[in-house]
């Protein structure tokens, strides 16, 4: 019987420095949206994917002192929220809601399409957060049912 | 058509599924089939034959890249979050219901509440 | 090879598949051969011109199958024992799925053809994108500029969907402590 939560040695280390390459990944994939295809879904589930990787061979307890895990629930409704606060912003702005009232820029930039890049990022965030809640609470359930370990 | 043919046998597929198995991870596994046949037959109504993916790219003109119908795409990209959000949904509610009743047999699960 | 016919490919293997998947008797299997008919949809896409579909229908198909995995996988639940009594529901419901898929064949004359898609809107779509919304990716500008109203609402979805899930699995962790002390 194994002692102590998780997976085997070698799969630790090759997490530890693995798991801040796919974070990087994803963050790629959402700031690039509007050039190439992805955007803040794929990315969202990419950064999702990297905390449950640590889930998976550290165990949940190491995970509580990596990540404050009640500010990441916190932070899903808080992204719809500003979402919403963004669509009211076009209103007072300029035409109707969720208006592009940011600067267009010029095309193929990075910081062009106004609007379309702060959402991405906003969607990016909810998503992930989203997902790694579902996980977290469903990792709670396992143990709790199981009994005590 | 015999495309169009395939993807409704998909869908009929999923559908028989639904209506026949007594399992409840097998209903989850036929719902999950008849999403991924109506996400595909929206695609395929907005194929055009020899053309090219809705991204413009530097260095070539607009006017001479033909592309294909955007618009089902972004209805579909849609669509499947929304399926993982529902299968996430009756995972949750078929371990809640094994906890109960010890048995995934849906025709064995007669107490609503208790 | 032309598109259609690595496309009636694709589709042949995923309705073997999805066959598979509702009649094999161990789980795994089963989870594992809906895993497969997802990948085959994530080519299809690719086939189909859509990279942005294929992304993020590949890495959905990731999680769902992660997550039924860990939900299902309890000790001694590998197969799954419930016999089919009723011969005559089955017997009947294929008969009546087959007249449906026959009965189907004209209707799918009277669409358009494969290939020729009608493109009413997308053609405003497609010329004034760039210019209005400043961005590369049009799909991305459709979803986020034209109709950022059902983003919103998709967003509101997930949402409710993971506050079920929550509410669902919540554990009652005053009851056990009570449990506890009484003995």
């Amino acid at each position: 019987m194994k002692q102590e939560p998780g997976l085997t040695l070698i799969a630790k280390t090759v997490t530890r420095v693995s798991v801040w390459l796919i974070i990087l990944y994803g963050i790629y994939i959402i700031l690039h949206g509007h050039l190439s295809p992805g955007g803040g879904f794929a990315g969202g589930v990419v950064i999702a994917l990297a905390f449950l990787n640590v889930m998976l061979t550290y165990g949940r307890e190491t995970v509580t002192h990596w990540v404050n895990v009640e500010f990441l629930h916190d932070l899903e409704p808080a992204c719809g929220a500003i979402y919403m606060a963004i669509g009211i912003l076009g209103i007072s702005i300029s035409g109707g809601f969720l208006a592009n009232f940011l600067s267009k820029g010029t095309l193929f930039n990075l910081l062009s399409s106004g609007n379309i890049l702060l959402l991405n990022i906003i969607i990016g965030i909810k998503v992930a957060m989203g997902l790694f809640t579902v996980v977290w609470t469903l990792a709670i359930f396992h143990i709790n049912e199981g009994g005590e370990k | 058509m015999i495309v169009y043919l395939l993807c409704f046998a998909l869908l009929l597929v999923g559908i028989y599924g639904l209506l026949v198995k007594r399992d409840l991870v097998r209903l989850i596994i036929a719902s999950g089939i008849t999403g991924y046949a109506t996400n595909l037959m929206l695609v395929l109504f907005g194929y055009k034959r020899g053309a090219i993916y809705p991204i413009l790219e530097e260095g070539k003109a607009v006017s001479e890249r033909v592309m294909v119908d955007p618009l089902p795409q972004a209805l579909v990209l849609t669509s499947i979050v929304i399926e993982l959000g529902i299968t996430a949904m009756l995972v949750a509610l078929a371990i809640r219901l094994f906890e109960k009743n010890k048995t995934f047999d849906i025709t064995k699960i007669k107490r609503l509440s208790g | 090879m032309p598109t259609e016919t690595w496309l009636i490919f694709i589709l042949g293997f995923m309705l073997v598949g999805s066959i598979a998947a509702l009649e094999i008797k161990d789980l795994l299997s089963a989870i594992i051969a809906v895993g497969i008919v997802g990948l085959g949809l994530s080519m299809a896409f690719l086939l189909l011109q859509a990279p942005d579909l294929a992304i993020v229908q590949f890495l959905f198909e990731i999680f769902a199958i992660v997550i039924m995995v860990r939900a299902f996988m309890k000790p001694g639940y590998h197969f799954s024992d419930t016999k089919s009594k009723h011969r005559g529901r089955t017997i009947i419901v294929m008969a009546v799925l087959v007249a449906i898929f026959i009965l189907s064949i004209n209707v799918f004359k009277a669409l358009p053809p494969f290939g020729e898609p009608l493109m009413t809107t997308s053609q405003h779509y497609l010329e004034n994108a760039a210019r209005e919304t400043g961005s590369a990716n049009i799909v991305a500008s459709i979803v986020l500029d034209y109709r950022g109203y059902d983003t919103l609402g998709e967003a509101t979805v997930l949402f409710v969907a993971v506050l079920g899930t929550l509410t669902i699995l919540r554990v009652k962790s005053n009851k056990k402590k009570e449990e506890e002390s009484e003995k």
